[in-house]
């Protein structure tokens, strides 16, 4: 037998379940308990930026809205800067910006939204630089692991080409299940497809 | 900057998306194939959050809700450290559990079961681990509870828990299991896991040392998350 490498192996994941609001955004669930919910707050009105409103569904395999989903989004700020001690320039983010936001599904409709400010480009690898995007983590009942996905706009449809993420999708149609559709000035449109035609692009990362 | 990658994640050890026998997977699981990407600036950095953030309380799931008194059940400690695949803790990061109480039943607006309602208990609760990645919730052990899955099918009694991390890339949802349950081979969802060592590390031990006497019994549950690369490795690029 050869020596045993010592790495520890990480927890399994099991899903967040229908139920996920209680932990995570308990005023959903139907009750107060914490003197304030966490990511309720991307962007602060007072941070420099465009200010912009992205709405969605998610969607199942038969079409059916997921009405008990949880998004978690991660952004950086209009410069294209992340409010996170690895990136260099981080202490030029505003205090108001922070960048990380939690979002539930309606119990109804299933229609999500989110305010923020539109990002700015980031760096990708030495030299190269990434299109404007929104981090996306999504869990829920029926779903065993979280999903990640990233949200783009069609406004940079000239930095699309070089995108590490968009320009590495092999079947091209598929690359525009990351973009949103403009639907106004500032606002956007993003379905979440988690399965059959249309089916969004997930990314191991 | 030379930002060091985060492990590739063992997939072989996660549920896959598709788990037949829970089949609430059945329609929400991708059949795509995931794309693999380079880690970047975007999925290394990750939401910080401080004291700031939570309340003194809001980890003591005894405390956090009551108004006449305290919740009804057996009173547990549940404690453990967040590490990552180095052995390193992860200190700082957010720790948060939900959980039914001791009938089985959630206070949320959508579960329906019989099991009663207990005016002080909550089930929620949120901390911050120490320098040392440790944390520490004090609760009252759940019930097992019926779900619509297959006829007869009943959740072993188990505790939801939401890991960050320091990157975008470690965020985690998992749950504990308890020593013992006789539910937890049954489970629909437990039988996700392919794999049956990492069903036994989602399963906390009866921890003596670390309960009350007269007080309150403890159980241990350590977390795993990704670990990361201690230098830089650069990829080369794709036809280069
Ligand atoms: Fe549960």
């Amino acid at each position: 037998m050869p020596q045993r490498l010592d790495y520890l192996i990480e927890t399994a994941s099991q899903t967040a379940g229908p139920y996920v609001h209680i932990g995570l955004a308990p005023g959903a669930a139907g009750f107060s308990i914490f003197g304030q919910e966490l990511g309720q707050t991307i962007a602060a009105p007072e941070v420099p930026g465009e200010r912009i409103r992205v709405e969605g569904l998610v969607l199942d395999g038969t079409g059916a809205p997921v009405r008990d989903a949880l998004l978690e989004v991660w952004q950086a700020d209009a410069a294209g800067i992340y409010p996170h001690p690895e990136d260099p320039r981080h202490a030029e983010v505003h205090p108001g910006f922070r960048g990380w936001g939690r979002i539930i599904t309606d119990f109804d409709t299933g229609l999500w939204s989110f305010e923020t400010v539109r990002p700015g480009p980031v760096p990708g690898r030495p030299g190269a630089v990434q299109a404007p995007h929104i981090s996306v983590w999504l869990v829920a009942r029926g779903i065993n692991i979280g999903l990640n996905t990233r949200i783009y706009f069609p406004e940079d449809a000239a930095l699309h080409a070089a995108d590490p993420v968009l320009s590495m999708i092999e079947q091209r149609h598929r690359a525009a299940t990351l973009v949103a559709a403009r639907t106004g000035p500032g606002a956007y449109r993003f379905d979440i497809r988690l399965q059959g035609d249309g089916e969004t692009v997930f990314l191991d990362i | 900057m030379k930002p060091a990658a985060y492990f590739q994640r063992n997939r072989d050890i996660h549920p896959p998306a598709l788990a037949r026998g829970y089949k609430s997977s059945i329609p929400r699981s991708p059949r795509q194939a995931l794309l693999s990407i380079d880690q970047t600036i975007s999925e290394i950095t990750g939401p910080a959050f401080g004291h700031g953030d939570i309340g003194p309380l809001d980890h003591d799931l005894i405390r956090n809700f009551a108004t006449t008194g305290d919740p009804v059940g057996s009173r547990i400690i549940v404690h453990g450290h967040v590490r990552d695949e180095n052995g390193r803790p992860v200190p700082g990061t957010l720790v948060e559990v939900w959980q039914a109480n001791a009938s089985g039943r959630y206070r949320h607006r959508k579960d329906t079961y019989f099991g009663a309602l207990d005016p002080n208990f909550g089930g929620c609760g949120r901390t911050i681990t120490d320098e040392n990645g440790y944390y520490v919730f004090r609760t009252v052990k759940p019930g097992p509870y019926p779900w619509r899955n297959h006829v007869n099918s009943w959740r072993p009694a188990h505790i939801h828990l939401s890991v960050f991390g320091r990157a975008f890339c470690q965020r985690l949802i998992t749950q504990m299991y308890f020593e013992g349950d006789p539910l937890i081979p049954l489970c629909p969802i437990v039988r996700t896991i392919p794999d049956p060592a990492a069903i036994d590390r989602l399963i906390a031990p009866l921890d003596l040392n670390a309960s009350i006497p007269l007080d309150s019994l403890a159980y241990r549950f350590d977390i795993v998350l990704r670990g990361r690369r201690s230098t830089l490795f650069e990829n080369r690029l794709e036809g280069n």
